[in-house]
């Protein structure tokens, strides 16, 4: 007999164990989060939204060579309306060059967005040095309010000579949790709801 | 949870009750058992329902038979059907039927959780499969959830989520419940190296499940407070990252693909050295093989992710430790081979079906190493090749092991011997049709056909005819599966203790059917 109930302690005590461990699995799955953004903070990929003057790289002028920047501007499910000033210029890798986007919230309410940069192509974006962008914060507007809003850059001389053409592109997303009102979110992602 | 342990003034006066009641209380380890089996055939014919209703709308270009949104909820739901209703709850049937009559036991540790474990799962079925018909239908975003998408979908989306949550929980309870017994219920003299392989295999899957189940559920969970709770872990605008939520997945999602690969290597390690009348070749090594390719699995995930701008230093080091896992693999396939070597062969059902998965086990597993390539990878990512692989790997090496398993030790749960001549219909039909459907798709997918798309174009239309023909095929032939277990629970020949001579382990000590009750009193091990 007492064999049996040692046998059943020594069960209970390695249940707690290993129940334990999972616990602290589920745990590990959330701290992969911090550590993830870390690894990309030493490794320095993926920093989409933070100034890229970082490291050192020839400012001078390369008057020789032109290269034609497009702006493109687009909103994800944003009562925004989101357009750059200028939609395509011609630069000189090293030159300092500032544009402005105009944006305008017509939703009767406040409505805070963030924008995400990409680049065509994908190469050139390592490359583009923006010095100050609408980017780098969340931005939130007024009903009604209407903003123009710069970014600052510079192409850096070491862009590949195939590249002629480099095209920023920007995406508003509304920032769910940070919207001013009491009311009930509208429904999500409305073209990918469907009835079968 | 009470810990079952034998009570020599308990097990006389105890009474069982009858109908649904002794099913839904049940503590039996038998009796559980037997239930994940049945559940995860229903679930395995369920899951095959959505394939063939996809090969039929890919039996020709353009569209026919569904709508794409709908097409996209197929895919995804026969993936999560298959993986998490179909092959492991089968091996966690298998584990509850057979660790505690190879190691000796009377039952499993917590008998009470064990039926926990299993009733969690028919629930969580039915929130599943019903997702189908909530406004939106059921999720759509493949079966890895990838966010954005999976953040975007409608409530089938959280149905899915919530699913999962239920089945990870049955999941870690049976896992905890088996390395438990494992470790502490074994017979006196069963020392940890003289268990079958079938415990190793399972002992070291069990724990991969508690390292990672629980990091799926937190991934899960957090596209769940992302949809509603205003939390941005995958979303861009708020701070996120989707890619995040690709490394977290497969964190989970390449251990996973080894938890449902190795019971299947132990039920062929118990089934190889029986029909080829030897003993197995390198034990010891096998065990190593086995803890190495667990180990190994924490750090291979990013080759599922190749593709997502990974820098080359990455994909190099993801690419050689992928490789790595080959060669305990191809220790394994060769011990298996030496095994057989000059044995005294006979090709019985089990061993057919086990001398069927080394086979097409080992040209799924070349597929992966060609995946494993980082350039190569690049090309066939998200094409049909991939498709080819994983298929290779589960239907020919995970289902196989299982039908190998159950013909092997159906005479020890029915106590009568399965048909023969089923048992080979269903070996050759399965085993043809598997490769008509699955082989094509190999080509199509070096011509660069995508998955999870409804159409295609007009070059791909011949082997996309030919594997669903194949399809339908393979799908009709697991009804001899069927047809087989029916005929054998109902009567046939009567079996022995040991109805294969070969055979070795306590599990054939015992008579066929197996008592209600077995090992009451611990044999001892020599």
């Amino acid at each position: 007999m007492s064999r049996a109930i040692r046998l059943e302690r020594q069960n209970r005590r390695l249940l707690w164990r290993l129940g334990v461990a999972a616990v602290a699995m589920f745990g590990f799955g959330f701290l992969l989060v911090p550590f993830y953004e870390k690894i990309c903070e030493v490794t320095g990929i993926n920093q989409l939204l933070r100034p890229e003057h970082a490291g050192v790289f020839n400012t001078q002028v390369d008057a020789s060579r032109t290269v034609i920047v497009q702006f493109d501007a687009n909103t994800h499910d944003l009562p925004w309306r989101f357009e750059p000033q200028t939609r395509s210029m011609r630069v000189h890798p090293g030159e300092l060059v500032q544009v402005a986007y105009e944006v305008s919230n017509v939703r009767g309410e406040p409505v805070t967005g963030q924008a995400v940069p990409s680049y065509g192509p994908q190469l050139a974006g390592q490359f583009f040095r923006k010095m100050e962008c609408f980017c780098f914060q969340q931005q939130t507007l007024d009903a009604g309010e209407r903003r123009l809003m710069p970014v600052v850059f510079v192409v850096d001389p070491a862009l590949p000579a195939e590249v002629h053409t480099v095209t920023l592109s920007y995406t508003f997303f509304e920032v769910e949790g940070r919207r001013q009102t009491s009311e009930a979110p509208p429904p999500k992602a409305g073209p990918r709801q469907r009835t079968s | 949870m009470a810990a079952v342990i034998p009570d020599p003034l308990d097990h006389h006066h105890h009474h069982t009750p009858s109908g649904l009641m002794r099913w839904l209380t049940t503590t039996n380890h038998k009796d559980i058992g037997t239930m994940y089996l049945i559940f995860s055939f229903v679930m395995f014919l369920s899951g095959g329902v959505m394939a063939l209703t996809i090969r039929a709308e890919l039996f020709q270009p353009g569209l026919q038979v569904v709508q794409p949104e709908f097409f996209n909820q197929l895919t995804t739901m026969h993936g999560l059907v298959m993986v998490f209703g179909a092959i492991m709850p089968a091996f966690v049937g298998f584990a509850n039927w057979q660790i505690p009559l190879m190691i000796g036991a009377s039952d499993m540790a917590f008998a009470r959780m064990n039926n926990w474990s299993f009733w969690l799962l028919p629930p969580a079925a039915i929130l599943l499969l019903g997702s189908f018909f909530v406004p939106g239908g059921a999720t759509a975003a493949g079966w890895t959830l990838y966010a954005p998408l999976s953040v975007q979908m409608g409530m089938g989306m959280d149905f899915a989520i919530f699913a999962i949550h239920i089945m990870g929980l049955s999941s870690i309870m049976g896992a905890i419940n088996i390395v438990v017994t494992i470790l502490n219920m074994r017979a006196p003299g069963m020392t940890m190296m003289k268990m079958p392989l079938f415990c190793w295999t399972w002992l070291i899957t069990a724990y991969l499940l508690i390292a990672v189940m629980p990091v799926l559920a937190g991934a899960v969970t957090m596209i769940l407070t992302d949809r509603h709770f205003g939390t941005s872990f995958f979303n861009a605008a708020g701070g996120g990252d989707p890619v995040m939520y690709q490394h977290i997945f497969w964190f989970f999602g390449h251990p996973e693909v080894y938890i449902m690969i190795l019971p299947a290597f132990g039920i062929v390690s118990q089934i190889i050295p029986a029909f080829a009348r030897k003993p197995l070749f390198g034990y010891a090594s096998m065990v190593y093989a086995t803890a190495s390719i667990a180990i190994l699995s924490f750090v291979v995930w990013a080759h599922h992710m190749f593709t997502t701008g990974m820098p080359a230093t990455g994909q190099l080091f993801f690419m050689y430790a992928t490789m790595l896992i080959a060669v305990p693999t191809g220790v394994k396939v060769f011990n298996w081979v030496a095994t057989m070597w000059r044995g005294s062969l006979s090709f019985e059902p089990p061993m057919l079906w086990a001398t069927g998965f080394i086979f097409v086990f080992t040209m799924g597993g070349f597929t992966g190493l060609i995946c494993a390539i980082a350039p190569i990878d690049i090309q066939v990512q998200d094409t049909y090749y991939v498709v080819a692989h994983f298929h290779y790997v589960l239907v020919a090496g995970s289902l196989f092991a299982l039908f190998a398993g159950a013909y092997y030790w159906l005479p020890k749960w029915t106590g009568h011997m399965p048909s023969e001549r089923l048992g080979k219909l269903h070996f050759w039909c399965s085993l043809v049709f598997f490769n008509v459907t699955f082989f094509p798709m190999h080509f199509l997918g070096l011509a660069g056909m995508p998955r999870r798309i409804p159409d295609y174009a007009l070059q791909f239309a011949d082997f996309n005819a030919l594997a669903s023909v194949g399809a339908f095929g393979f799908g009709l032939s697991q009804l001899i599966f069927l047809a087989a277990v029916v005929k054998c629970v109902r009567g046939g020949k009567p079996a022995p203790a040991k109805p294969w001579d070969g055979a070795e382990g306590l599990e054939w000590t015992v008579p066929s059917p197996a008592p209600y009750h077995t090992f009451e009193d611990a044999p001892l091990v020599k």
